[in-house]
């Protein structure tokens, strides 16, 4: 018990702490403690598997409880998470070297870390939206971390309502399971009845639609690329974008059979919308966000053929190769001097060695390349889609044979863009710290040995299908062949004209903007807002304060006007009135006798 | 020690009333609230069991402590004061900000205000129009004693509100504590609104008031006895006259609380009260309305309560709902926190209107939580007012830049009253939908209208801090200082409540579990 709330526990004391303090030898210290110690507890709980609930709160009816369930595979993820994590700080240490606001950046960081332990942990659907919004944000936070970037604050405002839209519905989902099954335990929702469950997993559902950045709330992730490079690396690799996919394994047991096809089709439209946005993105942390919108598509893939250990192992292996992309691409443009266009950012495979081969290893991982991990776990899931048999897994299984095209397509692309186009503009070369060369060495490893969890891991995923493998393969090699192809035919031309995304003809510049799902759905929602605000404020204040409230006021007032000039008239007004009063009275006494 | 936790800030203000004019006048003021918060929180000590039983005609246990003095028995008035785990961490909330607000003036922690706080003493405890506005009496720098007078007698009321056994005696602590809080706005209040304010929220309170009386005097003519726990242990008014006590009560109440439409005195009052009144209004004055409609209004008419549970429910959505969207363009930050004051609100009343055990543990969750979190708002806004001269949300800016201590307070601030999980304003707020989700059919619609408003809240408090922390420097914002330690002082043990709330709300919820209703 003491190890499962000392997971949560120590990483999110750090983070507290950290955000009191202001000295950076400190700050880095606990930046660095607190996922190394988390790691330390990930590796324990893994061998303990700690279960246990404790009463958080008791609402009469119903009871909140601070329940953690480390299961082998949640510690997989944990672990996964606690790692990515570790290096995150590691590099950051030497990436944000000169910032000014170090300290409470690695304080947010743990505080994520520890958030999404949390939701990895808990057993309990309250508890576990404490983790799911705290990570929210941070995300807000950290995005908005560069005090100076124009952007930045409008991005990460974007993330955090993007997200928190989707926890309106989530939010609702919870509390419909939790009021249908009397507690908020998994294993109890799993016994909720079946309308009930179907109303709550769809809107929990949507909750981790907008989470994991899925079809129609992709929107926030590609403007989020506003906050410091490290921090894209945790959103993406294994925290927050990955936890809408992790929450719905662990719900696996909930959903209604026929539902699925709801999810399936969510990830079939995200897997091959975001693999072709990606392959037409202009810079270099664009094409790896859009990447993971479709690999999360991935996982969401397992999820519909119902095989939530699919998902979790591609979770595990995507975080160590898409932890490993994202940390190269802050080395090569530090290296390379630019902004991360694709425009200007080249580099020949010389000027920088360690980033040339992190970023070979961890495209071709994710292209799907054996024996890397990203080989092993796609083939998990497009195995488990394969065998599923239902009208789910055919849709996700060929949405995810055009996703895996897309993604040797992208990923070609994207090295041949960055490594093959000659010098860079600049001549001098910024050394890599040791520190980020640390981190990406690790990954490195990480991403290469991910594949040997298919062998022994905790996760219990299909055989290895011969024929779906040489599938896999050929696949992998056609979106390489179409890449090449348009790369050589090509080859006279120089710069950016050389950009095999040309393939896409004239959609291309509507792929590269996300087909304007950003700019439109921005624009609609800034419209609806001003126009019920303004209404509501005509309604509030016009209205209810200044008709009705006041209005009644300056009746009164009025009202005692006129009363208080009929008692300043003359005597002879006052006789005359006297008269009429008597008169009236005599009339009203006479007129009652006669009728009685 | 119950009669001590009412009679501290009365001896207080008296005494700081006499000694105006010495310079130890606002540590007296401290000394009293600290004295009335130490009798506040030893009050759990030597408690109940929470067992409610009657025979015959008196109530026996459940109270933890009971004072019992008769007064005029001819009107049914006793001096009968108790408390129990509903009405105790309310009065320790109160105790706890009235000493957070004396030492907020007896610090002079807004020693860089613009004149309205300077306001000099006068002679007369109320009323003095704006003859005193002139001069400048007292410690320069500070705000004058009879501020902190006024404070002490809002806060004797209010706890007099909250330990009230007696229907009567309950009626006059909740009239008592109009007269200072009036006072409060209109002599050390913003200039430019504060007659207006004050005169608004005086006779909106009065109006409402005048109501609530007669629906006690109502329900004590129908029982005849006015001991508040006796009439709740024995189930309330007869069923016929039920409901139209409960509609008398609440809407006396829904004026305090505010309920929507009858919350527009609310944003005039808090723009132009001082930042210490503002912080009385947000996490006191709001808490009597709501602490009346649920052990008051809902405890003498039950019956009546469930049935105009619908209204009450439609009309805390909608309000919920309005006052989302009136914030998302609201230009002022005074005024914004206000406006989220009556949405917090309309949590409160949709949980208590579902009547389900859930629900009501919400709407006192909740309640106790806005009262840490606003009033945090109102002192961190009233600290930037202080330094920038200026509440336009387009004339801030780049806070994060000028003063990242007090914008990093203002996030935590922002979060929490957006109802971030984990924080003090979650647990009311999910429960509220949870609570109606509960009930199911057409409350479902109510759960997600409530839903819906927490995302508006996050969409405006962003909003507010995109403006107030983020983006360049404002000229206004220009080389201010960062918070003092006076200030962090003032505002930790709200911050750490708040924290405290959220990561640990069980102790609370025994409590209220274990409480009269």
């Amino acid at each position: 018990m003491t190890l499962g709330l000392l997971l949560i526990g120590v990483p999110a004391a750090a983070g507290l702490a950290g955000l009191l303090i202001r000295h950076r030898g400190l700050a880095r210290v606990l930046a660095i403690a607190g996922p190394a110690a988390a790691l330390l507890l990930a590796a324990c709980c893994a061998v303990a598997n700690p279960r246990f609930a404790l009463t958080l709160a008791d609402f009469g009816s119903i009871q909140v409880d601070l329940a953690l369930d480390l299961s082998g595979t949640a510690t997989a993820v944990a672990l996964a998470s606690a790692f990515v994590t570790l290096l995150v700080q590691v590099y950051s240490a030497a990436y944000l070297r000169d910032d000014p606001r170090y300290a409470p950046f690695a304080a947010q960081v743990n505080l994520f870390c520890a958030a999404m332990l949390l939701v990895v942990a808990a057993d309990d659907l309250v508890f576990l939206l404490i983790g799911w919004e705290v990570m929210g944000a941070c995300s807000y936070l950290l995005i908005a971390h560069y005090a100076k970037l124009p952007e930045a604050p409008g991005a990460a405002a974007k993330a955090f309502l993007v997200t928190r839209f989707g926890d309106v519905a989530f939010v609702l989902g919870v509390m419909v399971l939790g009021a249908a099954a009397g507690s908020f335990r998994v294993e109890a929702a799993a016994a909720a009845p079946e309308g009930a469950a179907a109303a709550g997993m769809l809107l929990i559902l949507f909750g981790c639609i907008g989470k994991s950045a899925q079809f129609p709330l992709q929107i926030w992730l590609p403007p989020a690329m506003a906050g410091p490079t490290p921090v894209s690396a945790l959103i993406h690799a294994a925290t927050m974008v990955a936890a809408g996919a992790y929450v719905l394994t662990r719900l696996a047991p909930v959903w209604p059979e026929p539902l699925l096809l709801v999810v399936a089709l969510v990830a079939a439209v995200t897997m091959v919308g975001a693999g072709l946005c990606a392959l037409a993105a202009r810079d270099l942390k664009g094409v790896l966000a859009w990447s993971t919108v479709s690999q999360v598509g991935f996982m969401f893939a397992a999820v519909a053929v119902s095989a939530g250990d699919a998902a979790l192992f591609h979770l595990v292996s995507h975080a160590a190769f898409k932890g490993l992309l994202f940390l190269t691409a802050g080395v090569i443009i530090a290296v390379a001097g630019t902004n991360g266009s694709l425009l200007t950012t080249r580099l020949r495979p010389g000027d920088a060695p360690l980033a040339f081969a992190a970023m070979t290893i961890g495209l071709a991982a994710m292209a799907g390349l054996p024996p890397l991990g990203g080989f092993y776990s796609k083939e998990a899931v497009l195995g488990a889609a394969y065998e599923a048999g239902s009208p789910a897994g055919v849709v996700v299984f060929w949405a995810g044979v055009g996703a895996s095209i897309l993604t040797a397509a992208y990923s070609a692309r994207l090295w041949l863009l960055l490594f093959w186009r000659g010098a860079p503009e600049r001549e001098e070369r910024a050394a890599v710290p040791g520190a980020e060369s640390f981190s990406l060495w690790a990954l490195m490893i990480a991403t290469v040995a991910v594949g040997a969890v298919y062998y022994a891991g905790p996760f219990d995923v299909p055989e290895l299908h011969l024929d779906l493998m040489a599938l896999l393969l050929l696949v992998t090699v056609g979106g390489f062949a179409v890449i090449a192809d348009a790369w050589w035919r090509r080859r006279r031309a120089t710069g950016i004209d050389r950009d095999p995304a040309g393939v896409l003809g004239r959609t291309r510049p509507a792929f590269a903007e996300g087909l304007y799902a950003e700019r439109m759905a921005g624009k609609a929602t800034r419209a609806l807002a001003r126009g019920a605000s303004a209404a509501a404020r005509e309604l509030d204040e016009r209205l209810v304060d200044r008709t009705v409230v006041e209005g009644s006021a300056r009746a009164t007032l009025v009202a005692a006007e006129d009363t208080a000039t009929g008692h300043r008239g003359g005597l002879v007004r006052y006789l005359r009135l006297s008269a009429a009063g008597t008169l009236l009275v005599a009339v009203a006494a006479i007129g009652v006798s006669l009728w009685s | 020690m119950l009669v001590l936790a009412v009679a501290a800030p009365l001896f207080g203000a008296v005494l700081v009333w006499a000694w105006r004019e010495r310079a130890a006048a606002h540590w007296v003021g401290v000394g009293a609230a600290a004295a009335a918060l130490v009798a506040v929180a030893l009050l759990p000590i030597g408690r109940g069991n929470g067992n409610w039983m009657t025979y015959g005609a008196s109530l026996e246990g459940g109270w933890w402590h009971q004072v019992d003095f008769t007064w005029a028995p001819s009107l049914h008035l006793d001096f009968a004061i108790a408390v129990d785990g509903i009405s105790w961490p309310l009065a320790l909330l109160t105790a706890l900000l009235g000493l957070l607000c004396c030492l907020h003036n007896a610090l002079g922690a807004e020693r860089h205000t613009s004149g309205s706080l300077q306001v000099g003493a006068a002679n007369v405890a109320t009323g003095g129009p704006s003859l005193a506005a002139g001069k400048t009496v007292g410690v320069p720098g500070k705000p004058s004693p009879m501020l902190t007078v006024l404070l002490l007698a809002v806060q004797f009321a209010s706890t007099l509100v909250f330990f009230a056994d007696n229907l009567i005696l309950f009626f006059i602590a909740f009239e008592a504590v109009l007269l200072p809080m009036w006072a409060m706005i209109r002599r050390y209040g913003d200039p430019a609104a504060r007659r207006h304010a004050a005169a608004k929220f005086a006779l909106f309170t009065v109006a409402g008031s005048l109501l609530m009386a007669t629906g006690l005097f109502v329900a004590v003519a129908d029982i005849g006895t006015a001991d508040l726990g006796a009439i709740i242990v024995a189930g309330g008014v007869s069923p016929g006259l039920s409901l139209l006590v409960f509609a008398l009560l609440a809407i006396g109440f829904a004026v305090k609380a505010p309920l929507w439409p009858l919350h527009s005195w609310l944003p005039d009052a808090h723009t132009a009260a001082p930042t210490v009144g503002s912080v009385l209004l947000a996490g006191v004055l709001l808490k009597l309305g709501t602490y009346g409609l649920i052990r008051v209004a809902g405890g003498l008419a039950p019956q009546g309560a469930a049935d105009a549970a619908p209204v009450l429910a439609v009309l805390a959505a909608l309000g919920i709902l309005v006052a989302g969207l009136v914030c998302l363009s609201l230009p002022e930050l005074k005024r914004l926190i206000a406006y989220s004051s009556v949405g917090h609100m309309g949590f409160v009343v949709l949980a208590f209107a579902t009547g389900t055990e859930a629900g009501v543990n919400a709407a006192l969750f909740g309640n106790l939580a806005h009262g840490l979190i606003t009033p945090l708002l109102f002192f961190l806004v009233g600290a930037l007012k202080a330094r920038t001269h200026t509440g336009l949300l387009g004339s801030l800016g780049g806070l994060r830049l000028a003063a990242p201590m007090l914008a990093g307070v203002l996030g935590f601030a922002a979060l929490a009253s957006l109802g971030l999980p984990g924080l003090a304003g979650f647990w009311g707020e999910a429960f509220t939908v949870y609570a109606a989700a509960e009930r199911g059919g057409a409350w479902f619609a109510l759960a997600a209208a409530a839903a819906f408003g927490a995302f508006l809240a996050a969409a405006y408090l962003l909003r507010m801090l995109r403006r107030v922390s983020h983006g360049p420097v404002a000229p206004a914002t220009k080389g201010i200082g960062d918070v003092s330690t006076v200030e962090l002082v003032v505002w930790a043990p709200l911050v750490a409540g708040t924290l405290l709330l959220g990561l640990v709300p069980g102790p609370l919820l025994d409590l209220f579990g274990e409480g009269l209703l």
